[in-house]
C-alpha cells in the first residue's frame, strides 16, 4: 500500500510540481503589471510621491510606530509588528506611503515613537520641506535612535 | 533507517535563511523594500517587486545612472535566492545560473554554485549537484564553508560515492555547525561502504558527543538507536542495550529505543528486564507504533513470565485500544473523504502556528494528525502541501484583485463622465490660445534677435521713439517734395529740415546707449514673462495628457488581466483539485496501512488473550488441586 502511495507521491506530486510553478510564474506576472497599471490610475507620475522608511544600521532601538504629516495633514501611521522590526533592521525599505501632490514646496513632519535597549520609551519628530518637481519623487526616511542628535531622522531623495 | 538525503534537506533548508544583502550596505529603494517584504517571509511580493525592478534597470538607456547599477549582481542573486524560497526552482535555477555566467565577484559566484548545487541535490539531481559544486573555485563565502561541505558529503553518499563522502565528512568532525550531523553521517557512510566495524565505532562516538543543542542532540539519540539496532540485529543482544539507554527518554527516538531495548532482553531471554521499557512505553501517546507493539509485546513479556493472568489483562487493554484506533482512523479516514483534512490544512489560524500540524487535531472533524507525523514530515508530501496551500494563497489574491476589476472599471467611466464633455470645448480654447501664444513667442523671437544684432551693429535709428519716427518720416516727405518741386527758393527750408534731421540724430546717437540699455531691460524682462507664460503652457499640457491617461488605455488592458485572473483562477481550482486529491489519496493510504497494521495486531491480541486465558485458568486450575 505504502509502495503505491510513494508512487503517487514521487511521479505526480513532482509532475505537479512543474505545473505549480508555471501557475505561480504566470500570476506573478499578472501582479507585476496590476500594479504597474494600478499605480498609472492612482498615482500618475507627475503628482506621485512615495515615502519610504528604513532603519540606520547598527541601531538597535525599538521602533513602534511612525506617523507622517504632510503640509500639517496625516498622511500615515504604521504600527510594527516584530516581523516587520526585524525586517527594516536587517536592511529592509518599508514603502508606507504613496500618494499625490502637486509640484512645489511641501512639509513633512516625521514622528516616530519606540523603546530604546534600556527599556525606556522615546518620542522624536523632526520637520523637513522637500520640493516635488514634475517626476515621480521617492523620499527615503531614515530613522535612528536617540543619541544621533538632530540625524536621528534624515530624509534623502533617491 | 538510513534517511540521510532527508535529513541533509531538512537542514540545508534551515540553514540557508542567510540574508543575501547586509543591513549596513547602502541599497536601491525598492530592492530593499523586496527585502522587506522576504525578511517577512512574504517571497511573492519580493519577488514581485524585485522582479519589476530588475526588468525596469534592465531596459533603461543608462543603467549606470541607476540607483540599482552598482547592486545588480547582489538584486539578481537574490531573486534567484527568493524564487527558491518561493520553491520556484526551475526559474530560481535559471536566475542562479545567470549569476555565474555572469561577469561577478568570485565569492558570489561560489555563492552562486552552493545554491544551485542545493537546488539539484533538492530535486534529487545529484550530478548536475556534484558539477554546480565542481565550478567552486577559489574565495568562498565564510558562513557557508562547512555547508558547502556538508552538501557535497551528502550529494557523495546519495550517488553512492561512499569513500568520498568519508574523507570529506572527517573533515567536518570539528565543525561547529555540523559536528553532531557530520559524526552520525560519518557512520552511516561507512555502514553503506561495508565498513560495520568503521561504522560501528564512529556511531557510538557520535552516540556519546556533548552537546546542549536541540538538533544534536537528536542526532545522538539517532546515533545510539542505529548502533543499539544494528547490534540488535546482529544478535549482539547484551552490547544493544547500553547506546540504546543512552537515547533521551523524552528525545524524539525514545519510543523506537524503549521497544528496541524490550526487544534486546526479550531475546538475551532476560523476560523481565524487558517489562520494564516495554511498561513504560505502553503508556505513551497509543497513536505511536512503537507504543501499539509495546502493548502487545508487553503482556507477550509477562507470558513468559508466566504471569498469565496479568498478561491476559494486558492483552484485554490492547484489544481495547486497539478498537478504539482503529474507530479513530475510520472517522479520520471518513473525514478526509469529506474534505476536511484539506480544508484544515488551509484555515490561516492554524497555519500561524509553529505547531500547527499537532493543532490540526484540536479543530472539530479534523483527521487524528498523529498519524501523519511521518507522512506530513516526508519530502514529498511536504513539496505536495507547500504547492496545495501556495496555490490557495494565489487564489486568494486573483479573487481579490478580480474583486478590485469593477472599482477600477467605475473609477475610470467616472473620470471619463466628467471630464469628456469639458474637453472639446477646453480644446477649442486652448487652440485658440496656442496660436496667439505662438504669435507672441514669434514677436519675443523677433525682438531678441533685433536686441543682439543692435549689440553687434549699432542702428541708432532702430531706437526711434514712435514721435522721432514720425518726425523723421515727416522730413522725407517734405525733403521729396522739395526736390520734385526744383525751385531755388527752397533753399531755406531745405536747410532748416537738415537741421532738424540734424537735432534728431543728435538725440538718437548721444541717447543709443541709454535707449539699448531700456530696450534690453524691457527684453529680458518679457523674457521672464515668456518663460512663465511657458510654464504654465507646459503645465496645462501636462495637466491635460494627465487628465486623458486617467481614462483613456485601462480598458484593454483591465480586459484581459480580468480574463488572465480568471484563466488562472480556474487553472488552480483545477490544480488544486488534483494536488488536494493527491494529499487526501496519500494520508488515506496512510491512514489505512496502520488500520491494517492495527488489525493484524488485534487479531494476534485476540489468540493471545483467549491463549493467556487457558493458561491462566489452567495454572489457576492446578493450584486448586494442589494439597
Amino acid at each position: 500500500m505504502m509502495g503505491a502511495a510513494q508512487d503517487l507521491s514521487g511521479d505526480n506530486i513532482r509532475s505537479l510540481d512543474g505545473q505549480v510553478q508555471e501557475i505561480k510564474s504566470d500570476v506573478l506576472s499578472i501582479a507585476s503589471e496590476l500594479n504597474t497599471l494600478e499605480e498609472r490610475l492612482l498615482y500618475p507620475s507627475h503628482t506621485q510621491v512615495a515615502l519610504f522608511v528604513s532603519i540606520a544600521p547598527h541601531d538597535e532601538f525599538r521602533l513602534d510606530a511612525v506617523q507622517l504629516e504632510i503640509n500639517g495633514e496625516l498622511a500615515t501611521h504604521h504600527i510594527y509588528s516584530f516581523k516587520e522590526l526585524d525586517a527594516l533592521q536587517n536592511g529592509g525599505v518599508q514603502k508606507i506611503y504613496t500618494g499625490n501632490l502637486i509640484t512645489g514646496d511641501h512639509q513633512l513632519q516625521v514622528t516616530m515613537i519606540g523603546k530604546l535597549k534600556s527599556g525606556k520609551d522615546f518620542n522624536e519628530s523632526g520637520s523637513f520641506v522637500f520640493t516635488k518637481g514634475i517626476e515621480p519623487k521617492a523620499l527615503g526616511i531614515t530613522l535612528a535612535g536617540p543619541g544621533f542628535g538632530s540625524d536621528g531622522i534624515k530624509i534623502g531623495d533617491w | 533507517m538510513l534517511r540521510t538525503s532527508n535529513l541533509a534537506t531538512s537542514l540545508l533548508l534551515v540553514l540557508f535563511a542567510a540574508a543575501p544583502v547586509r543591513a549596513d550596505e547602502p541599497k536601491d529603494l525598492y530592492f530593499g523594500e523586496a527585502l522587506y517584504y522576504a525578511h517577512q517571509g512574504q517571497y511573492f511580493e519580493a519577488l514581485e517587486r524585485l522582479d519589476t525592478e530588475v526588468w525596469q534597470h534592465d531596459q533603461i538607456d543608462e543603467p549606470e545612472l541607476d540607483s540599482l547599477y552598482v547592486h545588480i549582481d547582489d538584486a539578481e542573486f537574490s531573486l534567484g535566492d527568493f524564487e527558491l524560497r518561493y520553491r520556484m526552482h526551475h526559474r530560481a535555477g535559471r536566475a542562479i545560473k545567470a549569476v555565474l555566467e555572469g561577469a561577478v565577484d568570485e565569492v558570489i559566484r561560489n555563492d552562486a554554485a552552493y545554491r544551485l548545487a542545493r537546488i539539484h541535490f533538492q530535486k534529487q539531481q545529484m550530478e548536475d549537484a556534484l558539477l554546480a559544486l565542481d565550478r567552486i573555485d577559489g574565495e568562498v563565502p565564510h558562513g557557508i564553508r562547512d555547508d558547502i561541505e556538508f552538501l557535497r558529503a551528502n550529494v557523495y553518499l546519495a550517488e553512492g560515492k561512499q569513500l568520498e563522502s568519508v574523507e570529506v565528512l572527517k573533515r567536518l568532525q570539528g565543525s561547529d555547525e555540523y559536528g553532531g550531523f557530520a559524526a552520525y553521517n560519518l557512520g552511516i557512510a561507512y555502514l553503506q561502504n561495508g565498513q560495520k566495524t568503521a561504522a560501528m565505532q564512529q556511531l557510538d562516538r557520535a552516540g556519546q558527543i556533548k552537546t546542549d543543542d536541540p538538533g544534536e542532540l537528536a542526532i545522538r539519540d539517532k546515533s545510539n538507536l542505529v548502533l543499539g539496532t544494528i547490534l540488535l540485529e546482529d544478535g549482539e543482544f547484551e552490547r544493544s542495550l547500553p547506546p540504546l539507554d543512552r537515547v533521551r527518554l523524552d528525545g524524539p527516538f525514545s519510543n523506537q529505543a524503549l521497544l528496541s531495548a524490550g526487544w534486546a532482553s526479550m531475546a538475551a531471554e532476560d523476560f523481565e528486564r524487558a517489562v520494564v521499557p516495554w511498561s513504560i512505553l505502553a503508556d505513551r501517546e497509543v497513536t505511536d507504533s512503537a507504543t501499539q507493539e509495546a502493548l502487545l509485546a508487553l503482556p507477550y513479556a509477562y507470558g513468559k513470565l508466566n504471569i498469565h493472568g496479568r498478561a491476559a489483562i494486558h492483552y484485554g487493554r490492547a484489544l481495547d485500544s486497539f478498537g478504539a484506533e482503529i474507530n479513530k482512523l475510520d472517522t479520520s479516514i471518513d473525514s478526509i473523504r469529506e474534505g476536511n483534512f484539506l480544508e484544515a490544512l488551509i484555515r490561516e489560524e492554524i497555519r500561524q502556528n509553529k505547531d500547527w500540524v499537532i493543532r490540526l487535531r484540536n479543530l472539530p472533524e479534523a483527521p487524528e494528525t498523529y498519524y501523519l507525523m511521518e507522512l506530513l514530515a516526508s519530502h514529498d508530501f511536504q513539496t505536495g502541501l507547500q504547492n496545495y496551500l501556495d496555490l490557495a494563497d494565489l487564489r486568494r489574491k486573483l479573487l481579490t484583485w478580480n474583486g478590485g476589476f469593477d472599482a477600477f472599471d467605475e473609477m475610470v467611466e467616472i473620470r471619463e463622465g466628467h471630464y469628456a464633455p469639458l474637453l472639446p470645448d477646453i480644446d477649442e480654447k486652448f487652440r485658440k490660445l496656442d496660436s496667439r501664444m505662438r504669435l507672441r513667442a514669434e514677436q519675443h523671437k523677433m525682438l531678441v534677435k533685433r536686441r543682439d544684432d543692435l549689440l553687434t551693429t549699432p542702428r541708432p535709428e532702430f531706437l526711434a521713439t514712435p514721435e522721432e519716427q514720425a518726425v523723421l518720416a515727416r522730413i522725407e516727405v517734405l525733403e521729396e517734395q522739395i526736390a520734385t518741386s526744383g525751385t531755388t527758393s527752397s533753399e531755406p527750408a531745405q536747410q532748416r529740415l537738415q537741421r532738424l534731421k540734424g537735432i534728431l540724430a543728435y538725440t538718437l546717437y548721444t541717447e543709443y546707449h541709454a535707449r539699448l540699455t531700456e530696450f534690453d531691460k524691457n527684453v529680458r524682462s518679457l523674457d521672464q514673462a515668456m518663460a512663465m507664460v511657458q510654464d504654465e503652457y507646459d503645465e496645462y499640457v501636462r495637466n491635460r495628457q494627465a487628465v486623458t491617461h486617467s481614462f483613456v488605455g485601462y480598458d484593454k488592458p483591465m480586459r484581459r488581466l480580468r480574463a488572465e485572473v480568471l484563466k488562472s483562477v480556474e487553472k488552480i481550482d483545477q490544480l488544486m483539485a488534483r494536488q488536494g486529491h493527491l494529499l487526501e489519496a496519500l494520508a488515506i493510504d496512510e491512514l489505512v496501512a496502520r488500520r491494517d497494521h492495527l488489525e493484524n495486531y488485534g487479531d494476534k491480541a485476540r489468540f493471545a488473550l483467549a491463549d493467556s486465558y487457558d493458561r491462566a485458568t489452567q495454572a489457576q486450575a492446578r493450584l486448586g488441586e494442589s494439597p
